[in-house]
């Protein structure tokens, strides 16, 4: 298993390397060539392990067995998420997680129900990655991690945290502490495979749309990211730094952009956009060297 | 009677086309209306794709901006491409968006749709926002992003959850400019429809 798993490794690094080196060099992702060869290890053992297992188990369990079990993991992210609230200041969110906990762990039988949906407790969902967003750290270069797929420097700082805050594994060790390697790496599994069935329908459009997947799904991170932090508040850039936006584009290409609304450039990772790349007189470095803490303000 | 009514229908009808169907109630109409020929057409819940194109073809395309989508996923090349080169764009650009939206419908209509109310940017810009609401998970939101042009109002972006589909075709569009030019783009483009069409059924 593990010699099948380095050749695999092997592989994708070589085809990783071989479709990199041309083209434009995105200035949030210095590490594209190491990046696309574990993408392409993850999109290997994907199709391979992953994605087979995850539609034997979609066909195999009925429906509302799989919404309890999505139900019962949101139930114990909803704890890790109501933290989260509270370390940025949404106090209102932060009970109203609570409360979720509270209703859905108790009248949901352990989670396995979520009452507190219909009761209009909305579900949010928060990690420590999003936190550190929130208190204005930059998102840091885009970093694949292998099987779990795209972050970035400060998310997999969050995500490390997140594992070690994780209630269940709390809640394991507390309640059988012998088994509870057994048990947290059953939970590990069964999660992982309940969340890759439920995007099974959102991958085969992914594959469906993206010229590139890898370009595709590393701009759609960093918009979703930028998107999470801000709770969906269109984020729309100073007047100030949109005009300077325009006019690097301009001077670039005399491109007048003709009825163009300041609302097309809102999608740029204006915030995420990398230290690292200021300077090098791209449209996004210049916006996030000029403007990041108005930015993280609004 | 029916002479009564044909005298009315005269006097009514101008004064419909006069008013501006609002945004919001574009978008509800036509996905409560879409989804609801999905749910029950018996050919597209064996799967056909063609169907469904033919039908998002029909009654959604009409109410989209693929120019304007493509100079905006283009970015600074769009004024680089000759007339001939832009049309053949958004013709690949469109046929790519029709299927890939054909197929979400499909896959994801059993789901329950919300619609929030409507904020107007100003007089001629407005983004629509809807919910897709799944249970035990975080409601996902779709907004349109919409403007009037001349007597209707058309979509020029889809974001779902934040993820705007013009702004995430951007970075790929930009990088297969930089390396096969225009043309390098549209025989991407053609390549990808070529390849999805020989799969469908």
């Amino acid at each position: 298993m593990t010699r099948g798993l380095t050749a695999l490794a092997a592989a994708a690094l070589l085809a990783g390397c071989a479709t990199t080196g041309t083209g434009a060099r995105d200035p949030r992702d210095p590490f594209e060539p190491v990046n696309r060869a574990v993408f392409e290890f993850n999109e290997v053992a994907d199709r391979t392990v992953f994605r087979p297992v995850a539609e034997v188990y979609a066909k195999v369990l009925p429906e509302p067995i799989r919404t309890g079990v999505t139900s019962f993991f949101g139930n114990l992210n909803d704890a890790w998420t109501a933290a989260n609230n509270l370390l940025q200041g949404k106090l209102g969110d932060s009970i109203n997680d609570f409360g979720r906990v509270f209703v859905n762990s108790t009248f949901g039988l352990g989670g396995i129900l979520d009452w507190a949906t219909p009761m209009g407790m909305e579900k949010h969902n928060e990690d420590f990655g999003q936190t550190l967003g929130v208190w204005g750290v930059p998102s840091g270069p885009y970093v694949v991690i292998p099987i779990f797929g795209p972050s970035s420097v400060r998310d997999t700082a969050g995500f490390v945290v997140d594992i070690y805050a994780y209630p269940l594994f709390w809640i394991l060790r507390w309640a059988d502490p012998v088994h509870r390697v057994s048990w947290r790496n059953i939970a590990t599994g069964v999660g992982f495979v309940n969340a890759r069935a439920n995007n099974l329908a959102a991958t085969d459009l992914l594959e469906q749309a993206a010229l590139d997947r890898y370009s595709y799904v590393r701009s759609a991170f960093f918009q979703r990211r930028q998107n999470q932090i801000f709770d969906g508040a269109p984020f729309v850039a100073p007047a100030s730094s949109r005009d300077s936006f325009r006019r690097t584009l301009a001077a670039d290409d005399e491109w007048d952009a003709p009825g163009l609304p300041g609302r097309a450039f809102a999608g740029l990772p204006v915030v995420d956009a990398l230290p690292v790349a200021a300077g090098t007189g791209t449209p996004d470095a210049s916006m996030a060297e000029s403007q990041p803490q108005a930015a993280i303000v609004q | 009677m029916r002479r009564l009514l044909a005298l009315f229908a005269l006097l009514v009808a101008p004064l419909a086309v006069a008013d501006i169907t609002p945004p919001d109630v574009l978008v509800k109409t036509v996905s409560t209306e879409v989804l609801d020929i999905i749910r029950k057409d018996p050919e597209i819940q064996r799967g056909s794709t063609r169907k469904t194109m033919a039908l998002v073809e029909a009654k959604v395309l009409p109410h989209f901006d693929f120019q304007r989508m493509t100079a905006l996923a283009m970015g600074p090349s769009w004024r680089k491409a000759s007339p001939e080169q832009q049309a053949q764009l958004v013709d690949q650009f469109r046929t790519l968006l029709v299927r890939t939206y054909s197929s979400a419908l499909v896959a994801y209509r059993d789901q329950k749709l919300d619609f929030k109310p409507l904020r107007m940017q100003n007089d001629s810009e407005a983004v629509v926002k809807s919910e897709i609401v799944q249970p035990g998970q975080q409601p996902v939101p779709i907004d349109y992003s919409m403007e009037k042009s001349g007597e209707s109002w058309k979509v020029y972006d889809v974001a779902v959850g934040g993820v705007s589909l013009v702004t995430t075709y951007r970075d790929t569009f930009n990088a297969e400019v930089k390396q096969g030019g225009v043309d390098g783009l549209i025989k991407s483009l053609s390549d990808k429809n070529r390849q999805l069409e020989a799969s469908a059924r």
